[in-house]
This record gives C-alpha cells, structure tokens and sequence, in this order.
C-alpha cells in the first residue's frame, strides 16, 4: 500500500501535431519506430508473451494451492477435521491437532487490532483533517517507513527492547490493576502472548492507517462543508461527515491489518514464547500458526509431521485468503468512482 | 484533501457550547497523542539500531565470514553477498513476469481474463510469506535436492510479481490514450508503441513499483528459512545453501551469546539503511520529478 502515496509521475509523451508540415516532421522522427518490426507476427508473438506473463500470476496461485493440498493429504487423511480442534501436538508419537496454534494467531491478531485500531484511526484522522498541510507529507512518508521495516528487525528489537520493558514496566502494573480480570496474572517473563500482540499491533499500524487514510481522503469536500455550515466543531464533522462515510473503508482496513497480522512470522516467532499450550493469561508463552512452521519446517523428521505442517499453512492460506478478499470489497466500495490516485 | 476547512469553533457568529468545543479540543489531543505513540516505537527502533549497531560496524564485519561460537571478531560479508544473490535470483525472475503481466493488464487486460488476473494478483500479494516458502520449498528445494540461493530467489520473486504487476498497470493506465493514437497514427505498431512510447513515459512510475517490491522483500526472512536456510561460510553455487543477511539476524538475535547479538544489531543497520535508502530515493524520485520518463 506504500506505493499509494507516492506521487502521481508526471506524464510527459509526445504531442499529436496540429499542423501538416509538423505531421511530417514528427512522421519522420517516428521513422525508427516505425521500420524496427511492423508486422503482424511482431504483434502477436508480443502479446501472446505478455499474455504468457500474465498466466504466469493465476499459474503461481494455482502452484500454491496444488502444493499445498497435496503435501497436505497425508496429514488430512490422517485426522481429517479433528487435525482443528485438538489440542496435543506431539511429534514423537505422531499426534497433531493445531488448536493450539489456531488459538495463538486468533488471540495475538485479536491483541494487536485493539491496541493498532484506535492508534491507526487517530494518526489517520489527525493527517487527514487536523494536521497543518506542510506536515502531511512528512507525517504520512514516517509512518510510512514503519511499513517498510523488516520483520525480523522489529523481532529483534522486540527481543531487546520491547520484551524487558513489558516485563520490568508495563506487565508488574497490568498485573496489580487488571490482574482480577484473570488476563493478567502469572510470571511477568516479557516473553508471551502480550508481547506478541503489542509488536503485531507496531506493525500493522500502517497499513490501517495508510488505508484509512485513503478512503477518509475519498469523503468528498462537499460532505465536510455540509456539516460545518450547520455550525459542528470540527470533530462532530469529522464524525458525522467523515468517519461515518468511510467507516467501510475503515472496516476493509482494518481487516487488511487483521490479514498482515494472522500471516506474520519472524517478530511474533521471536517473542511469544513458542510453547503450545492454551493459556487464558496473557503473560503465558504462546505459538501461532506461521511460527510453528518457521520453527518445525526444517526440523520435521517424519512425512506426517510435514505434512501436518503443510496442513497447518494450507489453513493459513485459506484464512488469510478469505479476510484479503473480505477486506478489498470493503475498501472498493467507498473508493470506488473516486480516481484511484487522486488522493495523497 | 488540498484545502484545510475551517471548523466552526473559530467563527465568531456561532456560539458553541463548552462541552463541545472541550470535546472538539479532547479528540484534537488524542489524534496528536497517536501521532505521538506511533512516532515512539519508529524513533525508538532507528534509535536502538544505529546505537546499538554503529559500534559493531566494521572492516572485519563487513569482509569476514562468522566465526564459530565463543571466538570473537568475524562478520557477515558471506551474508550480505548472499542476500545480493538471491535478490538478483528473485529480481531477474520477478521483474520480468510483473511488467509483463502489468503491460498486459493495462493494454490487453479489459476483459475476463484480465479481471481474473487482476484479482488474482491482489490474492497472491495477501498469501503469508511463510506459505510461499513452503510452495518453494516444494517446488525448488524438493526437485533439487539441496537447499539453494536459487529456492530463496524463487520465493522471493514470487512475492515481488503481484506488487510489480499492479503497479505497473496502474502505472502505464496513467499515460493519455492520446499518447498511444498519436503512435499509431503513425504506423508505429502496437508492440512498438507498447515498448517504446507506453512503457517509456512511464518509466518512472514502473521503477518505483520495482523498487517498492524490492524493498518488500529484501529483509523477507521467513520465506528463505527452508529455502535458502543459510550458511556459515561463503558459497556463490546457486545449487547450495546461502547465507542471507536476515536469516543471520534472525539466527543471532535468538542465539544466547551477547558477541552474536551485537553482530545482529550491526547487521540489522545495515539492512535497515540499505532499506531506507532504496524507499526514500524511489519517494524523492517521484516526488522532484527527476525520473519523469521520456523526454
């Protein structure tokens, strides 16, 4: 989504001439252009390979799928739909159920939208509507960069950073005054289901705000105008006149994030602890869907352990897949009309 | 929005209440506080890597090879040549088949078809990238037999397609038809123009698109965890295990030893400014108009 904001380039082709000594003019400068392959065979062998290229894509999503159902039946025929809901993965015995992994990616996404969505919506709302013009710009290009982090940079500085401030600082105090709430409660370690959800939360930041950005700047002027002139401050026009026009937009972005977060590898794999297990506080060590793979792929010695691994990919494929689609159809359908890069 | 509104609170004839006008002011301070909060982490993560990293860096880092654990000195010079490679692997695959299938999509793809290919592209830029390493795995490293730079390039390359695709359609549909007609009446012909005229005055716009890809992937770690996999020492067979600048991180930062942890943060500089470097040209680019196309 980066590439929304940078700028429309500036188009510069050549003019059709207006008078006919010009016309010949331009015919012969195009001469070169002209003599360098005029035919019909030319033509079709170009497009039959851009075609080619193009096939290329729906061939790559076909590849994915195949691989992925094929290494995956050995897995499926060995547990069939009992492989989600159970909760012991045990390798050795050739056990698998993936609930608990299924858990850890539903509840780290879960953490990091509700601590990314009021952020993102705010850094939107005040670029959008508050900020003064000279700092747009800069403002979107920074948080931006955010985007452009690696992930496994931010995993590392999680590990360093984050992790020991949660233990020493953030979970000592979470636990003291939330602790009745059962969320909180346990061996303060950094390392766990928090710390996972609040790097989650780092990250798909951007990418909820660069959207919302982006329908928030589709609300056409008039809406904005139409509330001032009845006399509203300036948030009750951005709430009436803005918010509520783009909360679709603002929905499909943040589900958007909810993809990012669910599909996320190297960060959370680098602070939530890795044990499956499911635990109701957030203090405890988790796993997700991506890390158990990131983690076991190599090491995976048997074919059903691979191909339980594989399994677990093709669910993450097919969720992610659903929330993508999901989250597209709500973005078009508040942007849909307005030019498509009118907006920065 | 190009014009900044001016709300009611500073028009004199409307008389607006204190709650309001508090409200106003509240959401005012939590829309600044956000700003606040999300500008914390970033600061704080440039602020840690070049403290942390900057000391690390240096000659020996940047032209050696690891040495075994507990010695210290070595470097990751074997890793950042890796990381060039299967870049260059998932450049040379990738770019190609993106513009190909932008050029496509934008001169031959209203129909059926294009639309499949087009929402297709959107699927493929949402599939997580450790499901793509498992597809290269199984398509590289299987038939193979060897972990490679050649599946870490594949994988790569896989996720750079749809982000070129789609910025190059969006690109090349930015350029008047007027431009192509102009071309054709010429006699120039439709591939011709395609190459030579669409493409060419969009330049600029496709480049950014490749760089923005690039800048997707090239600290992708996950998908080269079983595909390039990584190696201690130099290697410039694409049929081999490669070492590759994130994987190194990644092995180092969840390593026990503080020498690796400090090479981890020296590495991650590196690749964070590489980064950096590449996004902030391709912005300045756009923005100063310096890769304007043709003429």
């Amino acid at each position: 989504m980066v590439n929304r904001a940078l700028g429309a380039p500036r188009l510069t082709g050549p003019q059709p001439p207006d008078k006919p000594e010009l016309a010949v003019q331009a015919r012969a400068q195009a001469e070169p252009l002209i003599k360098a392959g005029d035919s019909h065979l030319a033509d079709g062998v170009f497009s039959v390979a851009m075609l080619g290229c193009a096939l290329c894509v729906l061939a790559l999503v076909g590849l994915i799928v195949y691989e992925l159902v094929t290494k995956s039946s050995l897995s499926w025929h060995a547990s069939g739909w009992r492989f989600f809901f159970r909760s012991e993965w045990d390798p050795v015995n050739d056990q698998f159920g993936a609930l608990p992994f299924i858990y850890g990616t539903i509840v780290s996404s879960i953490l990091a939208l509700i601590i990314a969505v009021p952020l993102a919506v705010g850094v939107a709302v005040f670029i959008t509507e508050m900020s003064p013009p000279w700092l747009r710009g800069p403002l979107a290009f920074t948080t931006e960069l955010l985007a452009a982090i690696p992930s496994v940079i931010y995993g590392l500085w999680a590990i360093f950073v984050l992790v020991p401030l949660l233990r020493l600082y953030v979970e000592p105090w979470l636990a003291r005054y939330l602790g009745w709430t059962g969320l909180f409660e346990g061996t303060p370690f950094g390392i766990g289901m928090l710390a996972a959800g609040v790097i989650l939360a780092i990250m798909i930041i951007p990418i909820i705000s660069s959207i919302t950005r982006e329908v928030m700047t589709a609300v056409p002027n008039h809406q904005r105008e139409a509330v001032l002139a009845l006399g509203a401050t300036r948030w009750e026009m951005i709430r009436t006149g803005v918010l509520r026009n783009a909360r679709a937009g603002i929905l499909g972005g943040v589900i958007l994030g909810l993809g990012r977060a669910l599909g996320e590898t190297m960060a959370v794999t680098m602070v939530i602890g890795n044990r499956p297990e499911i635990a109701r506080s957030l203090f405890a060590p988790g796993y997700t869907m991506a890390s158990v793979i990131a983690n076991e792929f190599t090491e995976a010695t048997g074919d059903v352990y691979l191909s339980a691994l594989v399994e677990v990919g093709l669910a993450l494929f097919i969720v992610t897949i659903i929330v993508n689609i999901l989250a597209q159809f709500l973005v078009w359908t508040v942007t849909r009309g307005t030019p498509a890069r009118a907006n920065v | 929005m190009s014009e900044t509104l001016t709300p009611a609170t500073t028009v004199a004839s409307a008389p607006v209440s204190l709650w309001r006008r508090g409200l106003n002011n509240l959401v005012t301070g939590l829309a600044v506080g956000a700003v606040i909060l999300v500008l914390l982490p970033l600061g704080a993560i440039f602020g840690y890597l070049v403290y942390k990293g900057i000391g690390s860096i240096n000659w020996a880092f940047l032209t050696q090879t690891p040495k075994p654990v507990g010695e210290a000195g070595g470097g990751m010079a074997n890793a950042i040549a890796g990381s060039a490679l299967i870049l260059l692997i998932a450049s040379l695959v990738g770019v190609p088949i993106g513009i190909g299938a932008g050029i496509y999509l934008a001169e031959y793809g209203r129909n059926r078809l294009g639309n499949l290919v087009r929402f297709t592209a959107d699927v493929l830029n949402g599939v997580p990238s450790i499901v793509i390493g498992i597809v290269a795995y199984g398509l590289v490293v299987l038939t193979q037999g060897h972990f490679s730079a050649l599946a870490g390039g594949v994988a790569l390359a896989i996720m750079m397609i749809p982000t070129i695709t789609r910025t190059t359609e969006e690109m090349l549909l930015l350029v008047p038809h007027a431009v192509r007609e102009a071309a054709y009446g010429l006699g120039v012909s439709r591939w011709r123009t395609t190459l030579s005229i669409t493409l060419r005055t969009a330049t600029s716009g496709v480049i950014t698109g490749v760089m923005l890809a690039f800048a997707r992937v090239a600290g992708e770690t996950a998908p080269l965890l079983f595909t390039a996999f990584g190696n201690q020492f130099w290697n410039w067979k694409l049929n081999q295990p490669t070492a590759a600048l994130s994987l190194q991180i990644f092995t180092y930062a969840i390593s026990p030893f503080d020498e690796w942890h400090r090479q981890a943060w020296a590495g991650a500089l590196i690749l964070i400014v590489l980064i950096v470097a590449a996004v902030s040209a391709v912005r300045i680019a756009a923005s100063h108009g310096t890769l304007k196309g043709a003429n």
